[in-house]
């Protein structure tokens, strides 16, 4: 029974009874509103089970939006700046969507179940934005946040296991592409997607199947070492696989108060992903001319020297500071010093040569280390594995 | 043409690391190679259909992580990946477990002793102070105290002033730790017997001395100075086996340009007026260059392939006299199912650590009596891992790989050579000890490998099989090691030189060596030098 005057402040996902039980530390963070362990035992094996093994992580609080109807693809076609008319049936998409000032909102993947039928999954949400758009088209919208129950499942040995759970010919399923199974009765979706840089896919089915998929999952992969992971351990891997996450590495546009913190596609390294070829999206006319005339600034990977992750530092060259890192941290698998940075321009051509000032404490004492650093032109960490078909077994 | 820059003899790790760093250069370098295959005793091999075994080093932590991001060894392949964990059973059915979790590990001491679990944050941090205060120069070449060289004078003084800086107490606890035995040091903190014994295993492994030998103290600090991403102490397992790092490595160099020849036995380095100048096979091949560097252990170095009168009496004489003891066996086991140990949940997460039954010093140092007595123990010290449980490369899905590190085994048993039935015996003894804690250990058993010294000398090429390439004792470390006024990888021959984990910082997979020479090389040659510094310890 719960207490008439005490709120539920933080929601429960439809995993929570398994993770719960799985979550040996009760180290426990807020997600989306809902209830979401930072760790599970230990975040460097769980780091390493998402490297080695296979790593599970409830990603159930993500906003998921289905999108359908006759105008569905030409409604996404102008909300998102790539172009949706290339993304085949049972195909996922990367992509980004901008305000009218070409500044960027968030990023999400967009699955594609028919030719009138998708799915958006976004960091941010969206309902509103959405809603907006939707103005003049057919097509309808619902928000199938918490229809849709959903897990990570990252790793070499990932592959097998889904196989194992009913996932026939899994192995053939190319990167970005998806299947459709049945699960106990309900229907269970994979994507090979993910936020991890491994291989790895993502399992959907209704809340109903949760315990039974979560349960069924670690049975099957037991001798697969399987293991959960929690955010710290996923931040990890993703700041080795060099994604963006939006709230630390950008800010959504419509979030911003202060002016000149927002950022277009350029500015985040994600121009591959603007297609000027459609005739008309979303911050289109904004967009074509910061192509024009250059952006401000430009985002980078950064190989710092030494150890010492360069979190919050400044970056300078010849003494001025010419930029801040967004993200960063020692990556145990490319055994590289990663950092994100957002720079003015003109520095950050790959190869540039820049200082990263870098604070950190010891028993309470705290040093200052100006670090070299280069810039890169992608992630160290790009195991073959990931864009492999057949999928290896392990 | 068999005409190279530089040859290194002995694709070991640090023969690799070497070639790599020489060709990094610019040189045209062939690392040449005695067995069909390269890695020395960083290997993995296929023993038993489906299962690989990690056949001589099992677990990695002290490869220097400047080596590994500097030759991208990632990109080549190799993943360290660390385990959490151990345990120690005991005769009683208890075990005392290890945990990564600093609370969780507290609560498991105080389970035996509350007094200890206590002075566990002081064992921890005093031995950290000592871990600091060596890792600065694992890549570094020693500095030489009977030298006058401004290098050597200038290394000498940054080192004495950062000893000189601890304070009394703390240096006095330094020239203590560097002498004394594991045994002694670990009775200034601990009380309880299960717990002593199995922190004391660091202090004997790979080495030919007993738990209340002097200088074992030092070992114990050798195998805990080295770090998983920065985690000091930590261990982990190479995926797919400790060949994984020989074999990014050799893809290292070999990106350089350089050239690996397999089934390629030295039998002698070729000297002309004092200068190295090649090498001779024994299949009568020879292979040119003025500069060879030998990855072989001082002993084959120095008295297998130089002949005597190209040296020194001296360093003949140096090099007869180096202490390299075989102290150990190893038993790879390939097994049908996991083993379940009494008193502990197969499910622990601990059981992915090192395991042991050696729950008292005084039975480590009866293990080591038999060694003295000229015959392996009878109830050996055990340092038993299941890589499986974290590597799921090493065995078909839930199977498991079992690696048994066994001291103590004598390099000649009551003086003479090991037989098979003294292997058979030295096997028995091992497998009887796990069973008495496993009761369906014996049953699993599908294939198991069992190397005494003969086989780990005869096929690794380690003088008497001692893993570490000579003790670990202070006679023998810096700069002295492998001796006085030949510890900088410079060899009395002119052009030759020595990169094995017999030269400082000595053994391990740790890559130092191997790196530390090829600086030292590239300096003689004139030639910038490619070879990273080692990263500054906070």
């Amino acid at each position: 029974m719960s207490s008439p005057t005490r709120d539920t402040m933080l929601l429960k996902t439809p995993f929570h009874s398994r993770v719960e039980a799985a979550c040996a530390l009760n180290d426990w963070g807020n997600w989306m509103g809902y209830t979401t362990p930072n760790a599970y035992f230990d975040v460097e094996l769980e780091y390493f089970a998402i490297r080695s093994t296979t790593g599970v992580f409830d990603l159930s609080p993500m906003n998921k939006y289905q999108i359908s109807g006759p105008d569905a693809e030409t409604y996404l076609n102008r909300l998102v700046t790539r172009d949706i008319t290339k993304i085949g049936i049972n195909r996922v998409g990367y992509a980004i969507w901008c305000n009218d000032a070409g500044q960027v909102l968030d990023d999400g993947t967009i699955f594609r179940f028919s030719d009138n039928e998708f799915r958006l999954c976004s960091y941010q949400r969206a309902d509103d934005w959405l809603a907006w758009n939707s103005l003049g088209f057919d097509v309808t919208v619902e928000n199938v946040s918490t229809d849709i129950a959903g897990l990570a499942v990252q790793g070499p040995t990932s592959c097998t296991i889904l196989t194992l759970l009913g996932c026939e010919n899994l192995n053939q399923l190319k990167p970005f592409g998806m299947a459709h199974y049945e699960f106990e009765g309900r229907p269970l979706m994979v994507s090979r997607t993910g936020f991890t840089g491994d291989l790895g896919y993502e399992v959907w089915v209704p809340p109903e199947s949760a315990e039974a998929l979560w349960d069924q999952l670690f049975e099957l992969g037991r001798d697969y070492l399987i293991k959960p992971f929690g955010s710290h351990a996923l931040e990890l891997a993703r700041i080795e696989a060099g994604f963006l996450q939006a709230n630390t590495d950008f800010m959504p546009a419509e979030e911003v108060v202060r002016v000149g913190r927002t950022r277009n596609p350029f500015e985040l390294g994600l121009g591959w992903l603007v297609d000027f070829n459609k005739p008309l999206f979303n911050g289109r006319a904004a967009l074509a001319t910061v192509q024009e005339k250059g952006s401000k600034y430009r985002f980078v990977l950064l190989d710092v020297d030494g150890n010492k992750p360069a979190e919050h530092s400044f970056i300078m060259k010849n003494g001025k500071v010419v930029g801040t890192v967004t993200s960063a941290a020692w990556c145990p698998t490319a055994k590289a010093n990663l950092a994100y940075a957002q720079l003015e321009m003109p520095h950050g051509v790959v190869g540039d040569k820049l200082i990263a000032e870098i604070y950190y404490q010891r028993e309470l004492h705290w040093t200052q280390l100006y670090a070299p650093c280069k810039v890169i032109e992608a992630p160290i960490f790009k195991p073959a594995r990931r864009w492999q078909t057949p999928a290896p077994p392990h | 043409m068999n005409q190279y820059d530089a040859i290194v003899i002995g694709a070991g790790h640090n023969g690799l690391t070497n070639g790599a760093y020489l060709a990094k250069a610019g040189l045209r370098v062939a690392v040449l190679e005695r067995n069909p295959y390269i890695g020395g005793a960083t290997v993995s091999r296929e023993l038993h259909k489906g299962w690989y075994y990690s056949n001589c080093s099992y677990v990695s932590s002290l490869l220097r992580p400047e080596i590994t991001r500097d030759l991208e060894l990632p990109r080549h392949g190799l993943q360290v990946v660390p385990f959490g964990g151990g345990a120690t059973f005991m005769r009683n059915g208890d075990h005392f477990g290890t945990y990564a979790d600093h609370d969780r590990h507290y609560r498991e001491i105080a389970r035996h002793s509350k007094r200890d679990a206590n002075a566990y944050d002081r064992y921890a941090a005093d031995t950290s102070l000592q871990t600091k205060l060596i890792r600065p120069y694992l890549m570094r070449m020693p500095p030489d105290p009977t030298s006058l060289k401004p290098r050597d004078l200038r290394d000498l003084m940054e080192f004495a002033q950062s000893f000189m800086s601890l304070g009394e107490e703390k240096l006095l606890d330094t020239i203590k730790f560097w002498t004394a035995s594991v045994g002694d040091y670990l009775n200034e903190y601990f009380e309880t017997d299960v717990i002593k014994a199995h922190m004391a295993g660091s202090g004997i492994i790979g080495t030919a001395l007993g738990v209340y030998s002097p200088g074992t103290a030092y070992v114990l600090l050798h195998h805990y100075m080295g770090d998983v991403d920065g985690n000091v102490g930590a261990w982990g397992f190479a995926r797919g086996g400790m060949g994984a790092i020989a074999s990014a490595l050799s893809k290292a160099f070999q990106s350089f340009g350089g050239d690996i020849i397999c089934d390629a036995n030295v039998d002698e380095i070729i000297v002309r007026n004092g200068r190295a100048v090649g090498v001779a096979l024994k299949d009568g091949t020879e292979y040119r260059a003025p500069i060879v560097v030998s990855n072989l252990d001082p002993k084959r170095t120095f008295l297998d392939i130089t002949n005597p009168r190209d040296l020194p009496a001296s360093v003949v004489k140096k090099a007869q006299n180096f202490k390299i003891r075989g102290s150990s066996g190893k038993l790879n086991i390939a097994l049908d199912g996991l083993p379940v140990f009494h008193g502990l949940d197969p499910r622990n997460r601990i059981m992915a650590g090192d395991l042991h039954f050696s729950d008292s010093l005084e039975r480590q140092e009866r293990a080591y009596d038999d060694w003295k007595a000229g015959t392996w123990s009878k109830d050996p010290y055990l340092d038993m891992m299941i890589p499986s449980l974290t590597d799921p490369t090493m065995a078909p899905p839930g199977k498991h790989m079992m690696s048994v590190f066994v001291q103590y085994a004598p390099p000649k048993v009551e003086g003479r050579e090991w037989t098979d039935e003294d292997k058979d015996g030295f096997e028995k003894s091992v497998i009887d000890q796990i069973s008495n804690y496993s009761p369906n250990f014996k049953d699993l058993i599908l294939h198991c490998e069992t190397r005494t010294p003969r086989e780990i000398e005869a096929e690794v090429g380690l003088t008497e099989g001692n893993i570490f390439m000579g003790e670990l004792t202070f006679d023998q470390l810096l700069f002295n090691r492998p001796f006085p006024g030949y510890a900088q990888y410079r060899s009395p021959i002119k052009g030759m030189y020595m990169c094995s984990s017999g030269t400082h910082p000595g053994g391990g997979v740790m890559a130092a060596p191997g790196a530390n020479a090829a600086r030292e090389i590239l300096r003689d040659l004139k030639r910038p030098n490619t070879v990273p510094g080692g990263y500054a310890d906070d």
